[in-house]
């Protein structure tokens, strides 16, 4: 469904990826695996058009898209829960969610479907976004992104920077989100839940793919051979 | 270098009365564009109020010289000192206001400047006023002599304003202040204290605009409000000429000032006309190329009359 | 009584400049960005005003229904066809360029209309007045300031009850995420300056039914809007009332004391909120 072909990317003179190949079917789940800095963030910032590609480096259900606008990839189903949450400051919570649907997307969510998802966010529906816990704004971040009704989500570090409780409870709603017929490409430190959680997995080290596979015959050594990139 | 020098600084023996104040009026300008270049282009501090400093310095040359019997070109050192004095509580003022606000903070001091000064009766209020006749004298009784010795103080305050510029943009300060614009973290992380700095060059440049406002008025012998504190003379074209020329490069005004006075004596016909094209044409090189023909000269040529370049690279991580 | 007088018509004065500073103070918030050409848009309201009354023999306030659409259209294109290239991190392009701007506002009006002041005819508006007491309040100035008052109710209505206000608020936040929730920010940014350019109509049909205005006014109109946005406090368009309110008043104080003391006197209140108070008198408070 999606796929990259030589994904090249460039932070003004610096390059950070060097020609990736990825590919996510349908209804799969995707890890990318990778140290700091080895272009997770850079993939996935490319893929949703926040960083200029070439057209035919990013194809979409068979379409090129490489060369569209941030807010025209959004509109054809692939949405992003970035790094740190991300929530609009001057918006409640009820609007962050609100304005996840811009796109305009028909589905499965809704907001009532959201709060159902996230119930202690119906509670706080017209706070300030971030007066909330870390976790709490981890799932507005995710619902945000679910009002789109994607047909692909990007989890960037997913659990980075929350409590264990808060993020066993976000791996427990992530089946349900998950069921609603996604697909998703999850970025997660913990290499023992981003190998439990996905079907497939990229190693990525200095912005090339180092290794990948199925995860349930992933080798773990190899694995760490590859996250280092020695 | 040198030979050009000489060959400026005897323009008096070889020059036409009317080449004279025709270059005594481009090295004005000149040095208007290279303070407000200094400023915009390597400090960062977007100033649409020099004008403010260039009345200033005609008005007090004007107040001294007609009360003080003292031939006027020895009053501006202290010209420059007293706009460096009045700077240092109004930076303090409009320091507090950033990016663009600045820029319009600078504005309404020089409409604050404007409106004193058209307050002041005994320098004809709101009408001006002309320098006395015995004022006129005290600087050399003939008036070539007198043109003389205008075109050589213009071109000695440029030299001046070049030197001290040259001076600065090569100290330790300098290249702090092109780390600033290159890159505000940078410089902070270097333990640059850029308050400070950028304080010093407002101040600097207002004591060095104010001299060139005092040599402004001193040749066109009479001065009032509007003329004195007029932000399309002194502020609007300067702003054209660097732009247009290349901003934060030190060949850009010089560029920028042939083409304006070129432009002006071959379009100046058209009025408004030619404000107008100049107004554009200062939109297209900002949006089609930032550092203005110098830019467009050095990037395809690479060329650099001015051995200036020093490249500091910061890493992203 | 002249002094209550002074006072009175410096507050009604500062609905005008709270319009004048409305505008600004919109797409600053929404965008970071300030328009030098500001005040030469409201003269140029002011003259499409007159262009639309002389020849369709409107009223002022009915010659709004066209100049308030077309000065939103041409903010829309404006912003889009222009100023958007120059958004970014650098201040320096947008500042040019509408510096740029306005002087072909200023010049390109004088050479349409010449130097010559012009003002609207608002016929019997004009002379209409409330007896208050021993004081006469002229109707026009007050409808000035309601309208003002409506205008600045409007777009607080906008900014925190509608999908625009919504996308207004989430692009200046931050303008990349607002992107991945299908925000076009190009068109974000050009309906703020349409907005801007709403007010700046209603700024303009105003100033020139009140008072003369030639090509060359624009510059004081910025100055006295930008001064409002900052007495008020960045970011607070009740503030930006306040502002200009104050504004106003010291205008009118200054001009009972001396007549040339008038502009003077609002600027010294302007650096003097800005020696004792940087932020401005009711800065945003963040959420």
């Amino acid at each position: 469904m999606l796929e990259t072909r030589g994904l090249t990317s460039f932070y003004g003179d610096f390059q950070a990826l060097f020609g990736i190949d990825i590919h996510v079917n349908e209804n799969e789940i995707v890890s990318f695996i990778g140290a700091n800095g080895a272009g997770k963030t850079t993939a996935m910032r490319t893929i949703t058009g926040l960083l200029p590609c070439d057209n035919d480096m990013v194809t979409w259900k068979e379409k090129p898209i490489g060369q569209l606008r941030a807010d025209q990839i959004a509109k054809l189903g692939i949405a992003m829960v970035p790094e740190g949450r991300q929530l609009f400051p001057s918006l409640s919570v009820e609007e962050n969610l609100i304005i996840g649907a811009q796109s305009k997307r028909a589905g499965f969510w809704t907001l009532a479907k959201i709060y159902e998802l996230f119930p202690i966010l119906s509670e706080r529906r017209s706070q300030g976004a971030t007066t909330l816990s870390g976790g709490q704004q981890q799932m507005v971040a995710i619902g945000r992104a679910l009002m789109s009704n994607p047909d692909i989500i990007l989890f960037d570090e997913i659990s980075l920077g929350l409590a264990p409780i808060v993020i066993n409870q976000i791996y427990d709603a992530l089946p349900d989100i998950i069921n609603q017929g996604l697909s998703a490409i999850i970025v997660e430190q913990d290499l023992n839940r981003a190998l439990h959680i996905s079907d497939r997995y990229y190693c990525l080290s200095e912005g090339c793919i180092t290794l990948t596979g199925n995860t349930d015959s992933a080798d773990r050594e190899k694995i760490s051979t590859a996250y280092f990139g020695i | 270098m040198a030979c050009t020098l000489i060959i400026l600084a005897t323009a008096p023996l070889w020059a036409g009365r009317s080449d004279l104040r025709f270059l005594s009026e481009v090295f004005l300008y000149l040095g208007l564009a290279y303070l407000w270049n200094v400023l915009a282009g390597y400090a960062g501090l977007v100033s649409v109020g020099q004008q403010a400093y260039v009345g200033f310095g005609g008005y007090l040359l004007f107040a001294l010289a007609m009360n003080i019997s003292i031939t006027p070109i020895a009053l501006l050192p202290v010209v420059g000192l007293a706009g460096m004095l009045i700077a240092v509580p109004i930076a303090s003022l409009i320091f507090r206001l950033h990016g663009a606000y600045f820029a319009i903070g600078t504005w309404v001091i020089a409409e604050v400047f404007r409106l004193s000064a058209a307050q002041i009766s005994s320098l004809g209020g709101g009408s001006g006023t002309s320098l006395p006749v015995s004022v006129v004298k005290s600087i050399a009784a003939s008036r070539s002599d007198r043109e003389s010795f205008s075109y050589w103080a213009a071109l000695v305050v440029l030299l001046l304003i070049i030197g001290l510029m040259f001076l600065f943009l090569r100290s330790r300060t300098g290249l702090a202040m092109t780390a600033i614009r290159d890159n505000e973290l940078a410089a902070e992380s270097l333990g640059i204290n850029i308050w400070r700095t950028k304080f010093m060059v407002y101040v600097i440049t207002a004591g060095l605009t104010s001299m060139l406002g005092a040599l402004i008025f001193m040749q066109k012998l009479r001065i009032s409000p509007d003329a004195a504190f007029s932000v399309n003379d002194w502020t609007a074209f300067v702003i054209f000429i660097v732009v247009i020329g290349g901003i934060g490069t030190l060949e850009g005004p010089i560029i920028g000032t042939l083409l304006y006075f070129l432009l002006r004596e071959t379009l100046a016909d058209l009025g408004t006309a030619y404000l107008m094209i100049l107004g554009a044409t200062a939109i297209l090189i900002m949006l089609l190329a930032p550092k203005g023909i110098w830019g467009l000269v050095n990037a395809r040529f690479g060329i650099e009359l001015f051995p200036m370049t020093r490249r500091v690279i910061f890493n992203k991580d | 009584m002249v002094w209550v007088n002074a006072i009175i018509q410096g507050v009604l004065i500062g609905g005008l400049y709270a319009l004048f500073a409305a505008g600004l103070s919109l797409i600053f918030g929404v965008m970071r960005l300030v328009n030098i050409a500001h005040g030469d848009l409201i003269v140029l309201a002011a003259f499409l005003g007159l262009v639309v009354t002389t020849t369709l023999g409107f009223h002022p306030l009915t010659a709004l229904v066209i100049v308030i659409p077309v000065m939103a259209i041409l903010g829309y294109v404006l912003q889009y066809v222009l100023l958007n290239r120059t958004m970014g991190s650098d201040i320096l392009p947008p500042l040019l360029v509408t510096f740029g701007l306005s002087v072909i506002l200023q010049n390109g009006l004088l050479e349409a209309f010449s130097a010559d002041p012009q003002k609207l005819n608002a016929g019997a508006l004009e002379t209409a007045s409330l007896p208050m007491g021993s004081l006469n309040i002229g109707l026009l100035p007050l409808l000035m300031f309601v309208v003002a008052v409506c205008v600045i109710a409007g777009l607080q209505w906008i900014f925190y009850n509608t999908a625009l206000g919504r996308a207004f608020r989430a692009t200046s936040d931050n303008a990349e995420i607002a992107q991945l929730m299908g925000l076009n920010k190009n068109h974000v940014f050009s309906m703020a300056m349409a907005l801007s350019l709403a007010v700046v109509a209603i700024a303009g049909i105003f100033l020139g039914t009140r008072t003369s205005f030639d090509p060359a006014g624009g510059p004081a109109r910025l100055i006295f809007g930008f001064e409002a946005v900052i007495i008020g406090g960045l970011g607070n368009l009740w503030g930006t009332l306040i502002g200009g309110i104050i504004l106003g008043v010291a205008q009118g104080i200054g001009a009972q004391i001396h007549p040339g003391w008038q502009q003077l006197a609002g600027h010294c209140a302007f650096l003097l909120v800005l020696a004792i108070r940087p932020t401005g008198l009711f800065p945003k408070v963040s959420h």
